[in-house]
């Protein structure tokens, strides 16, 4: 291999050399402007973390699998999957063997930076570089892997559902721009090598090319402009990179780092979160997801479209999407950048400023734990404390139930909030005021540690996930009431008869998704009834449009999400619906055309005593 | 020409509602137009978490800042925890929480700055 032209250099580069250096910039300025958001523990912790040698390891390993093989998108959709890790993976590929080929045969020439991507143009084959067919094959193979990725990305543009998508991202302008360059980036590649194949060499793509093109065209003078437009390809796709959804390919590599180390989103438009909404691709897997999307209208208040308005820094737009969203974490579960646009949203929430803010100083907590307890509270191990909760209370069906049930079961309990009590505190969380969420968990966190009891039972999914993460409740034990009883009947103090109900049980978000129970539940509906699921169930159930942590739904609007999600519950034909929150009973009761029960109520049913 | 119905009002006893400030009230309808449609049947009261600490209600919240008495709101609104509640039982379907934060938001901060 040698160098064809003596100096090196040809003008057609300088549209690359334009782009490339434009888009290192602004990179190194954001991150350096990332940096500066970061509070100085965290800086910190981000930069150590690059010390420990297991960390950096799963660093590597999570950009490799992630940014490149999209192993995620594998296990969603296997096209989908196919597709972009034959874009990612194979022109990484070309970048690297196009370093190694300089490397190789002209290692002098590694300092131009553009050889490695252009190296077919400077070259000419000799007769010394049998190796070279190694990479010519290579080079020819990974180009046909991109191309294939290309032909992919062009027919899902037309029919996304063979992807396994019912509705795709629609484009910004720029972000179109961006498309049809990276489209335009591997043909115009592919002819331009074809041209020069019979000097530089190549393999089974370009090499017949080569042939086709000299015998029609008979001559060599459009080597140069195909390497031209090639270049001027790169160059508008750089340009535009950092306006468009591409950015998220150096975003997602500083994403996983930052997540390694263990940081956390503080402010919704600084740090970690601003890299976090970079690196979405706009892949448009949340549309579908999310439950909101059952009404067109609603489709733009999806995660990829609050992460496209911040981008663009347009406030009003914003606070409308952050304050809609049901926080039912749907969309994060099934990301595969992993961005968690709940917490990106209560972020957002907490910005606000209130002119009266809440304040419980009034609220003392000895009186209500002696409502609640009496006088002379024993602590004794083995004692649980029932907390109903809000919602509960407005269901008072469960907490009857539950009463019951541990009455039969001879389980020693107090109630805590009997007579009304307070709340847990996640539904202002969720408002994104975790200062009065902060004192409401510390007057309850004053009851519980008066009750003597070493167990806090639950009925309601959204206190279970906050007294689970919020409270400090150390050699105390939060359970939620499906283990409980799930326990009570593997311990045989309560006995249960199987019934001849066909039963599906949906999953709550905050039980579910927000704290990872899936399995209590249906093990102990198991053995009261015949258990179908749902068409969409576990990690993908959908909100029953009642949550909390939407703001701004009104109860009109509700209506389509909840007989959406009562649609997907009953393509089985159960002939009984459970469920595990106060929440979903309320909202799944108003619309059903089928009994609705919560799963304590179906085990009171369904159980005696044991003697 | 004066009208003789038979009776006279007593002027010393009258209730003046043009000197009220509902300023708050009007600014709040602008925000939420539904706090209009109240029709103050009571049942977020009956169902509120905080009404036995700050005596809370939506439905007396609003009916006294349309009074002016925006102390006597605020005091009450204080202790409410957005629970939610009062919005799942509203029979107008009015999002009484978000008409809660609204509020909030408008609320002179004058007295918290102290
Ligand atoms: S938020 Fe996640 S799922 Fe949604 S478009 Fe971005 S990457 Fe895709
Ligand atoms: S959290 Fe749920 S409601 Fe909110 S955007 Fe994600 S999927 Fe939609
Ligand atoms: S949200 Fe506030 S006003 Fe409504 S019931 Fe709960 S505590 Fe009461
Ligand atoms: S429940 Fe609704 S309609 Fe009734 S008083 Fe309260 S806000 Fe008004």
């Amino acid at each position: 291999m040698t160098d064809r032209i003596p100096a090196g250099f040809h003008p057609f580069v300088i549209p690359f050399l334009v782009g490339m250096g434009f888009v290192l910039l602004y990179c190194l300025y954001g991150f350096i402007r990332i940096m500066c958001q970061l509070s100085h523990k965290d800086r910190r912790k981000f930069f150590l973390s690059f010390l420990n040698p297991k960390i950096l390891w799963k660093d590597i390993k999570d950009i490799f699998l992630n940014c490149l093989i999209h192993v995620k998108l594998w296990k969603r959709n296997k096209l989908l999957g196919f597709m972009h890790s034959s874009i990612a993976f194979g022109w990484f590929m070309l970048i690297v063997l196009g370093h190694l080929e300089v490397i190789c045969f002209l290692p002098g020439r590694l300092r131009t930076f553009y050889y490695p991507i252009f190296f077919n143009f400077f070259v000419a084959e000799d007769n010394a570089t049998i190796g070279g067919q190694v990479f010519f094959f290579l080079m020819d193979f990974f180009l046909a892997l991109v191309l294939c990725g290309i032909i992919l990305a062009i027919i899902k543009r037309v029919h996304s559902l063979i992807f396994g998508m019912r509705r795709t991202t629609r484009l910004s302008l720029l972000d179109r721009v961006g498309l049809y360059s990276l489209w335009a980036i591997f043909p115009l590649r592919l002819l331009a090598e074809g041209f020069t194949a019979h000097i530089s060499g190549g393999s089974f793509l370009t090499i017949p090319l080569n042939w086709i093109a000299r015998a029609f065209l008979g001559n060599e003078l459009n080597m140069v402009p195909t390497w031209w437009a090639y270049s001027i390809a790169l160059c508008v796709f750089m340009c535009v990179l950092p306006f468009t959804r591409y950015m998220h390919i150096p975003a997602e590599m500083l994403l996983i780092p930052m997540r390694n180390a263990g940081l956390k989103i503080k402010h919704a438009r600084k740090g970690y979160a601003k890299v976090m909404v970079y690196s979405c691709p706009s892949c448009g897997v949340c549309i579908d997801a999310c439950p909101m999307s059952v009404k067109k209208a609603n489709t733009r208040d999806t995660t990829v479209y609050l992460n496209r308005q911040i981008r663009r820094g347009n406030e009003k737009r914003i606070e409308e999407i952050s304050d809609k969203c049901l926080l039912c974490g749907k969309c994060s579960e099934l990301c595969q950048i992993g961005i968690e646009a709940p917490k990106i949203r209560i972020a957002q929430r907490a910005r606000r400023k209130y002119g009266l803010n809440q304040n419980y100083s009034n609220i003392s907590v000895g009186p209500l734990a002696e409502k609640a307890f009496g006088h002379n509270v024993e602590a004794k191990p083995g004692k649980v404390l029932y907390f109903a909760g809000c919602m509960t209370q407005l269901t008072p069906r469960i907490s009857q139930a539950m009463e019951s049930v541990l009455q039969k079961a001879g389980v020693e309990y107090s109630y805590m909030d009997k007579d009304g009590g307070l709340c847990c505190g996640r539904p202002m969380l969720m408002a994104g005021r975790p200062d009065q969420a902060r004192q409401i968990i510390d007057k309850n966190t004053g009851i519980i540690r008066s009750s003597g009891c070493d167990t806090l039972l639950l009925s309601c999914p959204i206190c279970y996930k906050i007294f689970k993460e919020k409270y400090h409740l150390e050699g105390i034990r939060v359970v939620h009431h499906s283990e409980f009883i799930k326990e009570l009947v593997d311990q045989r103090r309560l006995s249960v008869r199987f019934g001849k109900d066909v039963i599906v049980y949906h999953d709550p978000c905050e039980l579910g998704r927000g704290s990872g129970i899936y399995e209590q539940p249906r093990e102990l509906l198991a053995a009261l009834g015949t258990l179908v699921e749902a068409e969409k169930t576990g990690k993908e159930s959908i909100c029953c449009g009642g949550s909390l942590g939407s703001l701004t739904l009104g109860f009109a609007q509700r209506e389509d999400l909840t007989k959406n999600a009562l649609r997907n519950l009953t393509v089985n034909l159960p002939s009984k619906i459970a469920t595990a929150c106060p929440l979903c009973l309320a909202s799944f009761s108003r619309y059903s055309d089928r009994p609705v029960e919560d799963i304590a109520e179906i085990v009171d049913q369904r159980s005696t005593k044991v003697d | 020409m004066a009208m003789n119905f038979g009776f006279k009002l007593c002027p010393s006893s009258a209730l003046n509602l043009d000197k009220i400030d509902t300023s708050l009230y009007d600014k709040l309808v602008e925000m939420e137009p539904d706090a209009r449609i109240c029709m103050a049947c009571g049942s977020c009261s009956a169902t509120c978490t905080a009404s036995q600490f700050s005596g809370m209600s939506v439905r007396k919240v609003l009916l006294d800042i349309q009074r002016g008495k925006e102390k006597e709101a605020a005091a009450m609104l204080r202790n409410c925890m957005l629970c939610g509640k009062c919005t799942m039982v509203c029979p107008r379907g009015i999002n009484t929480r978000h008409l809660i934060l609204s509020l909030c938001r408008i609320y002179d901060n004058k007295e918290e700055q102290k």
